[in-house]
């Protein structure tokens, strides 16, 4: 699964075509999902399903669909920076794997019991509702924003 | 090979929110077990797809009005704003 989760992201970022990129992309999202499932997190495999697939991919879709141009993939000669940015790169790896390996992770077991959506449900109504509340504000701000940013203004309106 | 693509940075900054997510669903399972802590880590995954989710909005109406004005999203040709 991690597999398909990797590889669909290098076709998204590689493609030639940005459309196969967006499938590329929703394909990824869904291999996440599965993971989360697999992580007995099944409710966190559902919401991210219904809000990334239903929702984030689609919008991407039609975004893409909506700009699309000729020559789109121009290709730019790479720069001394990218190959200073792919060591940053490999080293940034190589510092997380042996920070990881010289902890004592490997001595405590892992819960495998489910959380269920009653545990989450009790989380998010009682210490975390001021942030449900903060984040609901946020999420139709920034719709109401996006919506006034793409607004076709045709003119000759009530002022 | 760079491309400069502005939704390609969409793109990129949804995994990096993805692999974050990923982590704080799977150490979720290394807290010590208590009815309260239970599903913590999962509960901060929710609020955060939630604000991906907002994010990604925003971003998609910035490139269909840069589209819209400059007939192109190639950002490193975006150079409006530079001093």
């Amino acid at each position: 699964m991690a597999v398909v989760t990797v590889g669909s992201a290098i076709v998204s970022l590689e493609a030639k075509e940005l459309v196969y990129g967006a499938i590329g992309l929703a394909g990824s999202l869904f291999g996440v999902a599965t993971l989360f499932f697999l992580l007995n997190a099944p409710y966190v495999a559902v919401f991210q399903i219904a809000v990334y697939i239903g929702a984030v991919a689609v919008l991407i879709l039609f975004t893409v669909m909506l700009v699309r141009q000729e020559g789109l993939a121009k290709e730019v000669k790479p720069k001394s920076t990218t190959a200073a940015g792919i060591i940053a790169a490999v080293a940034v790896i190589l510092a997380l794997t042996f920070a990881v390996l010289a902890t004592n992770l490997s001595r405590f077991t892992a819960i495998t019991n489910t959380a269920t959506y009653i545990d989450i449900g009790k989380l998010i109504s009682t210490g975390d509702a001021p942030v449900l509340e903060v984040l609901a504000l946020v999420l139709a701000a920034s719709i109401v924003g996006a919506l006034a940013l793409s607004r076709v203004d045709r003119g000759g309106g009530a002022h | 090979m760079t491309k400069r693509n502005a939704l390609r940075l969409l793109f990129s900054i949804e995994f990096m929110i993805n692999a974050a997510n990923l982590n704080f669903v799977a150490f979720n399972q290394y807290l010590p077990y208590q009815e309260a802590s239970n599903a913590l880590g999962q509960t901060v995954v929710l609020f955060s797809i939630a604000l991906a989710a907002a994010e990604a909005a925003v971003i998609l109406a910035i490139v269909v009005v840069a589209y819209r004005l400059r007939n192109d999203i190639d950002v490193s040709e975006m150079k409006t704003l530079e001093g």
